[in-house]
């Protein structure tokens, strides 16, 4: 029975992200802006709560929520599960601040790999950790095949060696999940994932990045100098697979891909709705009626951005919505992924231009969402990855063929 | 809606399909096209005579909701799509070069469409259709079904059902005993929804077309554009400003005095033979006042109008997809398909993913019109969306065939054509 209203359980949840989204993200959403790099302490407290919800399995807001229950949608019905309930919790959190969001303790996107791909002894192990995600290299972004870094197999123990770059929480964090390769000769089949604590010798956080925007998240430098983990610190199987290749490190991107979208998301739902106020205060209201055409052009502009918001919402919510009931769902979460990191960097810039001075001040939040925005068409796969991936399922082109 | 399932069941079997002659060539239309500029009187109408009266108006309930997000119809609705789908690619596709060039809507077209029972979920079972409750879902998967067929075709067969569902929605007992029993029988009268005017920056609520009153009922002068098939039709239901009231609508049958009709020829949509309607001094009675005890009838006409161009641009919007996806594979310049190549890709990507953005925002809609929530939101941004994307999308399709594109050897410029009129149409299909 089709029907795209947010699932009446998730109201509580939703109302709880809220909550914390507007109380305790947006009163220090504009000081973390300024003071960049320093630590928000008032999250801890905030986190331990999360913690306690996700316990509760009542989560929604954290990174666990990206794993593929085993359970879920054997029962031939219609599920509405933890995927859709992590994207609706961080569409409310992004609501209140991105880099807020990106900085919570023990929700970062290395525990968003450990939850999707990890056996059951790991995800015991790890539990509780704040885990950072290292994939990009000072020589590679989006060719994830081109990893450089080494873990050699050495006894029990891999030895790390190599620099990594964009690592968000990568200071905060208590481990980092790096991308490494056993034998750069063997290509993408050779890259798997480790666990890497930073309690470790031999991993150092180098320097930590000056940013555009969500400049309360930190982006780290990491340098790996023979560090050396366990080998049970394998994320997924040590095989070298050539057939499979990298589908298993591939599979968390299926999932994280919807959670960058719900970011934007909720930031952009945040831009409109500071801007339909703004607007009222000067006299304009849409109406949805009234040909868009007839109205004024503010209104008109903002019945397109509310357009692009609602596609960008529609297609987060299905992409997950395909991954609780076992779907394949990697087109759709790359498609959730472009329109909505495309459109929340437009939305958020056509805001700050219709509340013009307003907009473009400090004295508004609009011109740091604007900012912060932009990454959110970058990171976890940037539009044009997006558009690869799509193109090449649709058009059935192979890499070598669609470059 | 089990009576309509157990139909559906049986004429989803091929050999019922073929028992109807549904699987025929389609033979090529021999009516005489209407000339340009001539005026002619309404058609001859068939007598609208009241039938057996029920005490209360027949109202279809509104759909359960189940609290779920959940994108996967429902077995009936897909079963239903399916047996569309068909239909469009046999019977709609193949036709749709001539009908554009003739301006025209095949002779039997229609009939079969009424065989296939389109329209009949729209109808009450008490009044002989096998509708039980609102399918607002369901009509937008068919319209959007029938336009990967032809836009044009899918709104010439659609065009009835708008009257028809409009008559179930908000008719008294006595418009609904007359004309809704012709509607859910074999012979389908060919009939309008009227709502356009030939105006820059037209609003549906504010009308050139007036209603004044009369001793007897209404008096309506104006002019209707762009109305689908417009000489053929036996019944119109026309929008005009009501003196003292504001935008309302009155079912208005064709053999009335002061009722003409012109062709009027358009970019696209020239399929479903549009028409002007002419209302010079057409005096009509006092029951021809549809949802006089309703004032949120008029604004939701209009909303599950715009509803269903949205649902007729997804289906269009799909044609395009599968149309340039083998193109561009197929298609080889500097030695390697120009499907390898990203700037004719990406173009494709982003077809599909505002195709799949328009088909969400309107099943959005849909879901909730039917379940009785509000849904003017929903409607405004999906039609927002269908009219800058869809287009977008009729322009790409062009585009990646390139000079190809441009002629009629391919079907990319009559969707082109007719993608342009979903930001411009309202009335002539309802969802």
């Amino acid at each position: 029975m089709i029907n795209l209203e947010v699932p009446v359980k998730a109201k509580p949840l939703i109302n709880q992200a809220y909550q914390a989204a507007s109380q305790v993200f947006r009163p220090i959403s504009r000081k973390y802006d300024r003071a960049e790099h320093a630590y928000p302490k008032e999250l801890d407290t905030f986190a331990a709560l999360v913690d306690g919800l996700n316990e509760s399995g009542e989560g929604g807001a954290g990174a666990s929520g990206v794993r593929r229950d085993e359970n879920g949608g054997d029962g031939g019905g219609n599920v509405n599960g933890a995927n859709l309930r992590t994207v609706l919790g961080t569409i409310e959190m992004c609501w209140g601040d991105v880099a807020l969001l990106l900085s919570m303790p023990r929700q970062g996107l290395g525990n968003a790999a450990i939850a999707s791909v990890a056996n059951d002894e790991q995800l015991e192990r790890f539990k509780g950790t704040w885990s950072a995600m290292a994939i990009t290299e000072p020589e590679f972004g989006s060719d994830s095949a081109a990893v450089s870094t080494t873990a050699e197999l050495d006894g029990d123990e891999y030895v790390l060696n190599g620099e990594k770059i964009f690592v968000t929480a990568g200071e905060r964090a208590d481990s980092v999940v790096v991308w490494a390769t056993l034998d750069k000769s063997v290509g993408r089949a050779a890259i798997k994932s480790f666990v890497v604590e930073k309690s470790r010798p031999g991993i150092t956080v180098e320097r930590l990045e000056h940013k555009l925007g969500i400049k309360a998240s930190d982006t780290a430098v990491i340098r790996l100098d023979n560090c050396r983990v366990p080998k049970e610190n394998l994320l997924g199987s040590p095989e070298i697979d050539t057939k499979k290749g990298f589908a298993g490190v591939m599979e968390t991107f299926d999932n994280t891909r919807p959670l960058v979208a719900a970011m934007a998301v909720g930031l952009a739902r945040a831009a409109l709705e500071e801007t339909a106020r703004i607007l009222s205060e000067a006299g304009i209201s849409v109406d949805y009626d009234k040909p868009a055409n007839t109205q004024h052009a503010a209104a008109a502009t903002y019945l397109q951005l509310e357009a692009d918001y609602e596609a960008a919402h529609m297609l987060t919510l299905a992409a997950a919505w395909m991954a609780d009931n076992r779907k394949p769902n990697s087109v759709e979460a790359s498609m959730s992924k472009a329109k909505a990191g495309r459109s929340v960097v437009d939305i958020t810039l056509k805001c700050v231009e219709l509340c013009g001075a307003l907009g473009y001040s400090e004295d508004s939040l609009l011109e740091k969402w604007s900012r912060d925005s932009k990454i959110l068409d970058i990171f976890e796969g940037t539009q044009q990855i997006q558009q690869l991936i799509i193109a090449r399922r649709l058009l059935g082109k192979s890499s070598s063929e669609l470059k | 809606m089990g009576f309509g399932l157990a139909a559906l069941t049986k004429i989803s079997s091929s050999q019922v399909i073929d028992k109807m002659g549904l699987r025929k060539p389609f033979e090529k239309a021999v009516t005489t096209s209407v000339k340009h500029g001539f005026r002619a009187a309404g058609t001859a109408s068939r007598g609208f005579t009241p039938g057996k009266k029920l005490d209360k108006p027949a109202r279809l309930a509104p759909a359960k909701d189940t609290g779920l997000f959940d994108l996967e119809p429902t077995d009936e609705q897909q079963m239903i799509v399916e047996t569309v789908r068909d239909f469009a690619a046999e019977q709609l596709r193949p036709a749709a070069y001539d009908a554009d060039a003739k301006l025209e809507t095949p002779d039997g077209l229609l009939s079969r469409a009424a065989e296939l029972g389109i329209g009949a979920f729209g109808i009450p079972e008490e009044l002989g259709g096998f509708g039980t409750e609102r399918s607002v879902t369901t009509n937008v998967l068919v319209a959007e079904a029938l336009a990967h067929g032809d836009m044009g075709l899918a709104v010439a067969v659609l065009a009835p059902s708008a009257v028809s569902t409009a008559l179930a929605q908000w008719g008294d007992a006595d418009q609904q005993a007359t004309y809704l029993p012709e509607f859910a029988g074999e012979n389908v009268p060919a009939a309008a929804l009227a709502l356009s005017e030939q105006t820059a920056l037209f609003d549906p609520f504010k009308l050139a077309t007036t209603a004044k009153r009369t001793p007897n009922g209404y008096q309506l002068d104006g002019v209707k554009a762009l109305v689908p098939r417009a000489s053929a039709a036996e019944l119109f239901l026309v929008s005009a400003n009501l003196e003292g009231r504001g935008p309302a609508l009155f079912i208005v049958e064709s053999s009335t005095s002061g009722v003409s009709t012109e062709a009027d020829p358009a970019m696209g949509l020239r399929g479903a033979a549009t028409g002007k309607l002419h209302l010079n001094k057409v005096n009509v009675g006092a029951g021809a006042l549809l949802g006089s005890d309703k004032p949120e009838m008029f604004a939701e006409v209009v909303r599950l109008s715009r509803l269903g161009w949205c649902a007729l641009a997804a289906g269009t919007g799909k044609a395009v997809l599968d149309y340039v996806v083998p193109y561009v594979n197929e298609r080889v310049a500097f030695g390697e398909p120009i499907s390898h190549r990203q700037g004719v890709a990406f173009m494709v990507s982003d077809i599909a993913i505002e195709l799949e953005s328009v088909r969400l925002l309107t099943l959005k809609a849909a879901a909730r019109a039917e379940q009785g929530k509000p849904y003017a939101r929903e409607v405004a941004l999906a039609r927002k969306l269908a009219t800058d994307k869809g287009m977008w999308i009729g322009n790409a399709g062009v585009q990646l065939l390139g000079g190809h594109g441009f002629t009629k050897e391919h079907p990319v410029e009559r969707w082109y054509r007719d993608l342009r009129a979903v930001g411009v149409m309202e009335g002539a299909v309802l969802a």
